[in-house]
C-alpha cells in the first residue's frame, strides 16, 4: 500500500466531566490512502463522529485529545501542530461535510457567499473571484442555474441542493481529504443515492480521499473500499468492504448485517442487537460487547481482546478468532437473561 | 416548502411588510418622521430666536395664541421655537448616547459569549456589579457635581451608563448561536475566531440589538427630560425639552400651564412612538413569524 494520507495512531479523546470521564474515544488507529473512501460505521454514541472532530480538532472543551495520541497529515501531527497551522489545514487541506445541511448553513448569507467565504479564508484572490469560483463549484455539485441559485438563502434551497452547497463548500479548495458525517441521512432515499453519486464522481475528479463516517452500511457498500467498524470508542473489526459483507467476524457486525432489512424478505419485525451501547463514562471490562453477544464466555470478560489478525487485511477484536468453533453454539445474551428490555 | 429555521431572521422585504401591516407601527413611523423633520429642520419652521428675550415685561407668560401658537415662558421666549429647538438636542442626544451604549453592549456581550470560561465569569460578574448601581441616581452623582455640564459629555456618560442589559442580552444570544452547527462548520472550513463572531455570530443576533437600540432612543430621552428638570442634566439657556419643563415652577403648573404641556406632550409622543416602533420590530423581526 502506498504511504497513507491520514494515519490516525491511538487516538484517545476523552470529555472530563464532572462525575467522570467520558471515553468516547479510546484507542482508534487506522490509516486513509490517497484517493480511497475509508467508511466508518457504528451505532450513535460509538465514537465516530468524536473521532472525525478529533482529526480537525475541533474538540471543545470539557473534551480533549489525551497524550499519545497521534493523527498524522501530511507529514504534520496534527494533535501538536500550532492552531495557525491547524486553521490553514482546515477547509483547505481537509474540510468536513455535516449531517445537517440546514443548520451547517448560516442562515442570514446567501449560498454563493458562504461557498465563496471558504476560498476567500484560504485564498488571496478578489471577492469576485471568489464569488465565481463558488458558482463554478456549484455548478460542479449539479445544481440547476447556479448563478441565480448562488444568490439564493439556505431556507429558500432543498435539502438536496443545501447538501450539494456543502459538498461545493468542502470541495472548493480541493483538500486531500474530506470527511463526510452522516452526509446523507437528513434526506430523502433517492436524494441521498443522488448525492452518494456526485460524492463518488466528484471523488474521481479531484482525486480527493473520503472518510465516510455513517451508521448506514447501505451507504458504506455504496461507497466505500475499506471499512472500519466502530463500537464503545474502539476499532472492533476492519477490512475490506466485499470481505465485511461476505465474511464478518465480529459479532457487532453481525449484528449490524442482520439489522439491515433484505429485499425480498416479508418479515414482521426487524431485527435488532439486543441492548443499546453502554454509556462512554463506563465502558464494561474485558469484551465490550459480551453483555449484548450472543457467544460470550468467560474469557470475553476476563480480558479485553486484541485486534486479532483474521487474515490479510482483516481484523477483528473478537476472542471468536482463536475459538472459532464456539460460533456454532449462539446463545440469549447477558442482557437478555438478565431481562433487560432491548 | 420546508420551514424556516428558528433563528433565520426573515428578509428584508418580509420585515418591511409586516411592519406596513401594523398599524400602529406604521402610525408611530410617520410621528417620528413629523417630529424628526420639524426638529432636524428647527430653524425653518421655528418662527422666533429660541433664546431671545424680546420684552421681558410685557411679553412673559403670554398663553398660546395665534402669535405665540405654545405662548411664551417667563422670560418672553417663545414656547414653539424653544419645543423645536429643544428636540433637536433632545433627539441628537438620544441618538447618539445609544449608539454609543449599544456598540457597548454587544461588543462587551458578544466578547462575554464567545470567550466562555473564566473570562465569561469574571466579565458577567463585573456586569452584575454594574447592574447593581442604580444608573439614575449614578448619573445625578456625576453631573450634580459637574459645572457647566457640556452636551457631548452628557451624551457620552448617559451612553457608558446604558449598556448593560443589552450585553446580557447579546451574550445570550453569542451563547445559543455558538452551539449551532454552521458555526462548526465554519472552524471546519478554517475560520479564524474573528470571522466566526463578526461574521456568523452577530448577524445572527441582530434582533435584539435592533428592538434595544428603538426601545433605548426613547429610555434617554425621558432620562434626559427627568435629569434636566432636576437641574442636572443639560443646562440652559440651550433648549433641551428636559429644561424647558424645568423653567415651569411647581406653583405655576396649573396658571402657565402651556410651559409644561408642550415640551411634555413632545416628550410622551416621542417616547411612545419609540416605545411602538421598538414592539414593532420585535414582532416583524420574529422569525417564526408569529403574531401576537
Amino acid at each position: 500500500m502506498d504511504e497513507p494520507l491520514l494515519s490516525v495512531e491511538d487516538l484517545h479523546t476523552y470529555f472530563h466531566t464532572a462525575p467522570a470521564v467520558a471515553k468516547s474515544v479510546d484507542g482508534v488507529s487506522f490509516t486513509v490512502a490517497p484517493g480511497e473512501t475509508l467508511g466508518i460505521v457504528g451505532e450513535s454514541g460509538c465514537g465516530k463522529s468524536v473521532t472525525a472532530l478529533s482529526i480537525l480538532r475541533l474538540i471543545q472543551p470539557p473534551g480533549r485529545i489525551e497524550r499519545g495520541s497521534r493523527i498524522m497529515f501530511e507529514g504534520k501531527d496534527l494533535v501538536t501542530v500550532d492552531d495557525a497551522t491547524m486553521r490553514d489545514i482546515r477547509g483547505n487541506r481537509i474540510s468536513m461535510i455535516f449531517q445537517e445541511p440546514m443548520s451547517a448553513l448560516n442562515p442570514v448569507f446567501s449560498v454563493g457567499d458562504q461557498v465563496a467565504e471558504v476560498a476567500r479564508i484560504h485564498g488571496r484572490g478578489s471577492r469576485q473571484d471568489a464569488w465565481n469560483r463558488a458558482v463554478e463549484m456549484l455548478a460542479l455539485t449539479g445544481i440547476p442555474d447556479p448563478e441565480e441559485r448562488a444568490k439564493q438563502y439556505p431556507h429558500q434551497l432543498s435539502g438536496g441542493m443545501r447538501q450539494r452547497v456543502l459538498i461545493a463548500m468542502a470541495l472548493i479548495m480541493s483538500p486531500a481529504l474530506v470527511i463526510a458525517d452522516e452526509p446523507t441521512t437528513a434526506l430523502d432515499v433517492t436524494i441521498q443515492a443522488q448525492i452518494l453519486e456526485l460524492l463518488v464522481d466528484l471523488q474521481k475528479k479531484f482525486g480527493t480521499s473520503i472518510l465516510m463516517i455513517t451508521h448506514d452500511l447501505g451507504v458504506i457498500a455504496e461507497t466505500a473500499s475499506r471499512v472500519v467498524v466502530m463500537y464503545c470508542g474502539e476499532v472492533v473489526e476492519e477490512a475490506d468492504v466485499t470481505t465485511l459483507f461476505a465474511a464478518a467476524h465480529h459479532p457487532y457486525t453481525e449484528g449490524l448485517m442482520h439489522a439491515m432489512p433484505q429485499l425480498g424478505e416479508p418479515r414482521a419485525r426487524l431485527n435488532v442487537i439486543p441492548g443499546s451501547v453502554p454509556p462512554p463514562t463506563d465502558w464494561p471490562t474485558g469484551c465490550r460487547f459480551r453483555e449484548r453477544c450472543p457467544y460470550a464466555w468467560e474469557l470475553c470478560e476476563e480480558e479485553h481482546p486484541p485486534l486479532y489478525q483474521i487474515s490479510q487485511a482483516h481484523t477483528s477484536r473478537c476472542h471468536l478468532a482463536i475459538e472459532p468453533e464456539r460460533r456454532a453454539h449462539p446463545h440469549p445474551p447477558l442482557v437478555e437473561q438478565l431481562g433487560v428490555p432491548a | 416548502m420546508i420551514a424556516e429555521p428558528s433563528h433565520a431572521i426573515p428578509s428584508r422585504g418580509t420585515i418591511a411588510r409586516r411592519l406596513l401591516a401594523n398599524r400602529s407601527a406604521v402610525a408611530a413611523i410617520a410621528l417620528l418622521l413629523v417630529i424628526v423633520i420639524l426638529c432636524a429642520a428647527a430653524p425653518l419652521f421655528a418662527p422666533y430666536d429660541p433664546i431671545a428675550q424680546p420684552d421681558i415685561i410685557r411679553g412673559k407668560d403670554l398663553p398660546p395664541s395665534a402669535l405665540h401658537p405654545f405662548g411664551t415662558d417667563g422670560y418672553s421666549r417663545d414656547v414653539l421655537s424653544r419645543v423645536l429647538y429643544g428636540g433637536r438636542l433632545s433627539l441628537s442626544v438620544a441618538l447618539v448616547a445609544t449608539l454609543v451604549s449599544i456598540t457597548l453592549g454587544t461588543a462587551y456581550g458578544a466578547v462575554a459569549g464567545y470567550a466562555g470560561g473564566i473570562v465569561e465569569s469574571v466579565m458577567m460578574r463585573i456586569l452584575d456589579a454594574l447592574l447593581s448601581i442604580p444608573r439614575l441616581l449614578v448619573l445625578i452623582a456625576i453631573f450634580a457635581t459637574w459645572n457647566d455640564l457640556h452636551a457631548k459629555a452628557f451624551v457620552i456618560i448617559v451612553g457608558l451608563t446604558g449598556w448593560y442589559s443589552l450585553s446580557r442580552i447579546v451574550r445570550g444570544e453569542v451563547l445559543a448561536i455558538k452551539g449551532e452547527e454552521f458555526v462548526m462548520s465554519a472552524r471546519a472550513l478554517g475560520a479564524g475566531r474573528t470571522r466566526i463572531l463578526l461574521r456568523h455570530i452577530l448577524p445572527n443576533v441582530l434582533t435584539p440589538i435592533i428592538v434595544a437600540a428603538a426601545l433605548g432612543v426613547g429610555h434617554v430621552i425621558l432620562l434626559e427630560a427627568g435629569l434636566s428638570y432636576l437641574g442636572v442634566g443639560l443646562q440652559p439657556p440651550t433648549p433641551s425639552w428636559g429644561n424647558i419643563i424645568q423653567d415651569v415652577s411647581a406653583t405655576q403648573v396649573a396658571t402657565v400651564w402651556w410651559l409644561a404641556f408642550f415640551p411634555g406632550m413632545a416628550i410622551i409622543l416621542t417616547v411612545m412612538a419609540f416605545n411602538v416602533l421598538g414592539d414593532a420590530l420585535r414582532e416583524a423581526l420574529e422569525p417564526r413569524g408569529m403574531r401576537t
